[in-house]
C-alpha cells in the first residue's frame, strides 16, 4: 500500500481542471442504469460491508455506545455465514482509546475525526493537538476537515499548509481529508479541493462530515474519483476515496462501486482504497444479502441496531 | 527508459476482470413475432402481388427472425392509390382537431407497447436494449406527441401565411434508427394533413410493421398510412411514382443523389437527410473528463451508425496526449456484446454488409499508416461485432478522415489555433453536425457562426428533441426534420 506525501512541486490550484455539471450528471446516470444481479450482487454487497467505516459522531456518544458499535463491527449478523467485518470504526478522539480496546486484534481499524470536527473553526494549535491526541490514543486513521472559510476566500496556500501540518502529526496513521462538499457549492470547487488535498499529502479524500446536506452525492464522488485518476497518472501515487453521509441504501452503494470500477478500475475496489462513511448502510446491505439467499425480506427487527 | 517514463508505465488502470456484472438480459418472453409480415395497404395487411418474401435476421445471433413481404411496383401503385383516395376523401376533409386526436392516440399506443417495441428494435437492428429502451422508443413517442399538438394550430405555426397540405408523401427511411425515423417522417406528415407511403430499410423492417399494427389499432382511417417493406427497387418505385407530391429520404448520400436526379423536373417536393463526417472539437480549456464522455457518446452511440456521429475528433495539441490517454482508458470500460443485456454499451453491427464496410475502412486506415487502438474486450463468437476503434496520426487527406464509415471508428487529429480547426472542420463535403468543447462561452458563439453544419452541440453531443430542427449543409442534405421547420417541410406555405 503506497502512502502519499506532501509534494514540494505543486501546481497552481487556480488552474485546476474545470468540471461540467451537466456532463457529470449524465455520466452518473449511466452508472445508475447498470444492472447488478445474482452472484455479482452478492459479491458487491459483501464488498460494500467490508468497505464501511461504521460511524458514530454524536455529542451524546458514550464508552458504552462505542463498545456496542465495536461488537457490531466484528459480528455484523451472526445468523449469516461468510460475512466480512467492516473496515473501520469512526469516532471522536475521546472515544479512540475505548474503541481500540474493544476491537483488540480484530484487524478492524479505528478512525478518528479531528481538527475541530465538524466545522474546523479553530486555531491551528488546537487542531494539531486534537490530532496528536487521537494518534497518541492509537488511531489508525485521521479524518480531518479543511477550513472551508479559508478555501472559499481563495486562500489555497493556507488550506494546503494546514493539511500538510496535520499530515506530519499523523505519523503512521493514514490521513483522510474531508471537504464538506455541501459547503463548497460547485463541482469546480470540489475538484480544486481534491487537487490541493492530494498534493498536500492526503491518503484519502472524503466528501462530507455527515452533518451538512447534500453530502456524498454521486456527482461529487465522481468528480473526486476523476481527480484521483489524474493525480495517479501524474504522480504514480494512489489516493483513496471515501464518500460519507447520505449513502444508506444498498442500491446506491452498489452504484458507487460501479462508478469506482469504471473510473479507477479494480485496484480501487477494496477497503484500502475505498470506504463508505455510514451508520445505517450496513443493516440495509445485510437485509439484501439475506434476501438474496432466502428469497424473502426480513423485518428490520431481525437486524441489530447499535 | 527514463525514470519519468517508468513512472508512467506503472500508473496504469486495471479495468479487466475483477468484480463484474452478471449477465442481465432483458426478457423477450412478452414478444411474439409472427413468422411472416405482409404489406400494410389501405388499412389491411395484404400479401405482395409478386408473392415474394425476404428474411430479416438478428445481427447479434445471425438467426432469422421473420419473413417480410417484398413490395414491387404494382404494390407501390396500389399503396399510392390508397393514399390518394384517403387524402381526397377522408383525411383532408377531417377537422384538424380530429387529425390531432389520431396522432395522440398513436403516441399513447406506442407508449403502452414501449417495452415490446424496444425489444424488437434491439433484436432486429442489433442496437443495445439500453438505447432502444431509453432513447429510440421514448423519442419516437415524443415526436408523435409533439406533432399531434401542431395539427390544429398550423395557421399559428406560420402566422400570416396560408398553409395547406401537400397530398401524398413517399418516405424512405434507413436502418440505423428504424422506429425513430418512421416517427420523424410519419408524425409531421400526418399533422400537416398529408397521407403517407413509407418504406423501412430491408435489414430492419420489424418495428415499422409493429407500428403498422399500432396504427391499425388506433383506428386511423384506411389508406392514411401505408407501410411497404422491400429493397431498393421498392424505394425506387415510390420515388418514381407520378402521383406522389413529396419525397422524404434519410440514408446514404449516394442514394440521395440518385433520388435527386429522379425527382428533378417533376413537381415533387424533396427533403434529404444524408451522410456526415462531423467534427467534434476539444479546446484546451474544456472540462476534459466530460469531453471524453462526449467523444465516446458522439462516436460509439448506436455502434457509430449515426449520420451525425462525431467521427472526426479535433483536439488542441496542448491537451491531445491527455485526451487520447483518457479515451483509451474509457474504451476499455465499454461493454461490447449481447445487445439484449442491460449492461451492454455497444451492440451488434446492423448487417454483414455494414460489418464488411467497417472492416474495409479499418484496413484502409492501417494501410494509410495511421496508428490504431482498439479496446481489449472479447467479442461474441457469433454475430456481427467490431471493437471500438481509434485512429491517431491521421491526416486531413486520409480517406478514413474524409469518408463516412458509419461504424465505431474515430479518427483523431490535433490542431493549434482556432482558425486552423474551423478550416479543417469545414473542409469536408458533408456538414451535418459538430461539437464544441470549451469553458469559454464567447468561443462557442464564435464557432457556431463559423462552422458549416446543421446542428452544433456545445459541451455535449448527440442530443435530440422533437422541438429542435435537424438537417445538414452540403452533401449532408437539405430540408429540416423536427420542430417547426420539420412541419413546414410537409406544407405548402403561401403569401
Amino acid at each position: 500500500m503506497n502512502r502519499n506525501k506532501t509534494f514540494k512541486n505543486i501546481p497552481d490550484f487556480k488552474l485546476s481542471p474545470t468540471v461540467d455539471k451537466v456532463g457529470v450528471e449524465e455520466r452518473v446516470a449511466r452508472f445508475q442504469t447498470r444492472s447488478i444481479k445474482n452472484e455479482s450482487k452478492v459479491q458487491g454487497l459483501k464488498m460494500v460491508l467490508s468497505m464501511i467505516d461504521l460511524t458514530t459522531l454524536e455529542g451524546k456518544d458514550t464508552p458504552g455506545k462505542v463498545r456496542q458499535l465495536c461488537y457490531k463491527a466484528q459480528h455484523l449478523h451472526n445468523m449469516q455465514e461468510g460475512l466480512p467485518t467492516v473496515a473501520a470504526i469512526c469516532v471522536y478522539p475521546t472515544m479512540v482509546a475505548e474503541a481500540k480496546k474493544a476491537l483488540g486484534n480484530s484487524g478492524i481499524r479505528v478512525a478518528s475525526v479531528s481538527t475541530a470536527f465538524p466545522s474546523g473553526q479553530s486555531t491551528m494549535e488546537i487542531k494539531l493537538l486534537d490530532t496528536q491526541f487521537a494518534v497518541d490514543n492509537g488511531a489508525d486513521e485521521i479524518d480531518m476537515v479543511i477550513s472551508r472559510g479559508k478555501f472559499l476566500a481563495g486562500e489555497y496556500n493556507f488550506v494546503f499548509d494546514e493539511i500538510a501540518a496535520i499530515k506530519e502529526v499523523c505519523g503512521k496513521a493514514r490521513l483522510k481529508v474531508i471537504f464538506e462538499t455541501g459547503e463548497l457549492a460547485s463541482l469546480d470547487q470540489v475538484r480544486r479541493a481534491s487537487d490541493i488535498a492530494m498534493y498536500a499529502g492526503a491518503d484519502f479524500i472524503k466528501t462530507s462530515t455527515g452533518k451538512i446536506q447534500p453530502a456524498a452525492t454521486m456527482q461529487v464522488t465522481y468528480t473526486m474519483l476523476c481527480a484521483i485518476k489524474d493525480f495517479y497518472r501524474k504522480t504514480g501515487v494512489k489516493v483513496g476515496m471515501k464518500p460519507a453521509g447520505g449513502i444508506s441504501s444498498s442500491k446506491l452503494a452498489l452504484h458507487n462501486l460501479v462508478m469506482v470500477k469504471e473510473t479507477l478500475g479494480n485496484d480501487w475496489l477494496n477497503n484500502d482504497w475505498f470506504r463508505f462513511g455510514a451508520s445505517s448502510l450496513a443493516n440495509d446491505v445485510l437485509m439484501q444479502l439475506v434476501k438474496q439467499e432466502t428469497g424473502h425480506y426480513q423485518s428490520a427487527d431481525y437486524f441489530s441496531i447499535d | 527508459m527514463t525514470k519519468k517514463d517508468k513512472h508512467k508505465e506503472k500508473a496504469a488502470f486495471d479495468f479487466n476482470g475483477g468484480w463484474d456484472y452478471s449477465p442481465s438480459p432483458e426478457s423477450i418472453s412478452h414478444v411474439k413475432l409472427k413468422e411472416r409480415y405482409d404489406l400494410y395497404i389501405d388499412g389491411k395487411f395484404v400479401a405482395p402481388n409478386s408473392g415474394k418474401y425476404f428474411q430479416t435476421t438478428n445481427p447479434a445471433t445471425e438467426k432469422v427472425l421473420a419473413e417480410v413481404a417484398h413490395a414491387d411496383e404494382s404494390d407501390v401503385d396500389k399503396a399510392v392509390k390508397a393514399a390518394r383516395k384517403a387524402y381526397e376523401n377522408v383525411w383532408s376533409k377531417l377537422s384538424a382537431k380530429e387529425r390531432g386526436k389520431y396522432i395522440y392516440r398513436i403516441a399513447r399506443l406506442m407508449q403502452e407497447k414501449a417495452r415490446e417495441l424496444a425489444v424488437v428494435e434491439t433484436l432486429d437492428a442489433g442496437k443495445t436494449i439500453r438505447e432502444s429502451r431509453d432513447v429510440d422508443v421514448p423519442l419516437a413517442c415524443n415526436h408523435f406527441f409533439y406533432y399531434a399538438g401542431w395539427a390544429d394550430k398550423l395557421e399559428y405555426a406560420f402566422p400570416n401565411r396560408a398553409v395547406s397540405a401537400l397530398g401524398v408523401a413517399g418516405q424512405i427511411i434507413p436502418w440505423n434508427f428504424p422506429l425513430l425515423m418512421a416517427a420523424w417522417k410519419i408524425a409531421p406528415a400526418l399533422a400537416a394533413g398529408n397521407t403517407v407511403v413509407l418504406k423501412p430499410a430491408e435489414t430492419t423492417p420489424l418495428t415499422a410493421m409493429l407500428l403498422a399494427e399500432i396504427i391499425h389499432e388506433s383506428g386511423l382511417p384506411a389508406g392514411v398510412v401505408n407501410i411497404l417493406t422491400g429493397y431498393g427497387d421498392t424505394g425506387a418505385a415510390i420515388v418514381n411514382h407520378p402521383d406522389i407530391n413529396k419525397i422524404a429520404f434519410t440514408g446514404s448520400t449516394n442514394v440521395g443523389k440518385i433520388i435527386q436526379k429522379a425527382v428533378a423536373g417533376t413537381r415533387k417536393k424533396l427533403t434529404l437527410e444524408l451522410g456526415g463526417k462531423s467534427a467534434n472539437i476539444v479546446f484546451e480549456d474544456a472540462p476534459i473528463d466530460q469531453a471524453v464522455e462526449g467523444i465516446v457518446n458522439g462516436i460509439f452511440f448506436n455502434q457509430g451508425h449515426v449520420c451525425c456521429a462525431g467521427s472526426r475528433l479535433f483536439v488542441q495539441e496542448s491537451v491531445a496526449e491527455e485526451v487520447i490517454q483518457k479515451l483509451k482508458d474509457r474504451l476499455d470500460t465499454l461493454y461490447v456484446g449481447d445487445p439484449l443485456d442491460k449492461n451492454t454499451d455497444i451492440g451488434a453491427i446492423n448487417s454483414k454488409e455494414q460489418l464488411e464496410t467497417i472492416r474495409k475502412y479499418i484496413q484502409i486506415g492501417k494501410d494509410e499508416g495511421a496508428s490504431m487502438y482498439e479496446s481489449s474486450c472479447e467479442l461474441p463468437k457469433k454475430g456481427y461485432f467490431v471493437r471500438p476503434t481509434l485512429f491517431t496520426d491521421v491526416a486531413q487527406s486520409s480517406r478514413i478522415s474524409q469518408e463516412e464509415i458509419f461504424g465505431p471508428v474515430l479518427t483523431i487529429q490535433t490542431f493549434r489555433t482556432i482558425d486552423e480547426v474551423i478550416q479543417k472542420a469545414n473542409n469536408s463535403p458533408y456538414g451535418l453536425a459538430a461539437g464544441v468543447w470549451t469553458d469559454k462561452g464567447s468561443r462557442i458563439f464564435n464557432l457556431t457562426s463559423k462552422l458549416r453544419a446543421g446542428v452544433i452541440w456545445a459541451n455535449t453531443y448527440n442530443k435530440f428533441d422533437p422541438t429542435s430542427p435537424f438537417g445538414g449543409y452540403k452533401e449532408s442534405g437539405f430540408g429540416r426534420e423536427g420542430g417547426l421547420q420539420g412541419l413546414g417541410a410537409y406544407l405548402k406555405i403561401e403569401r
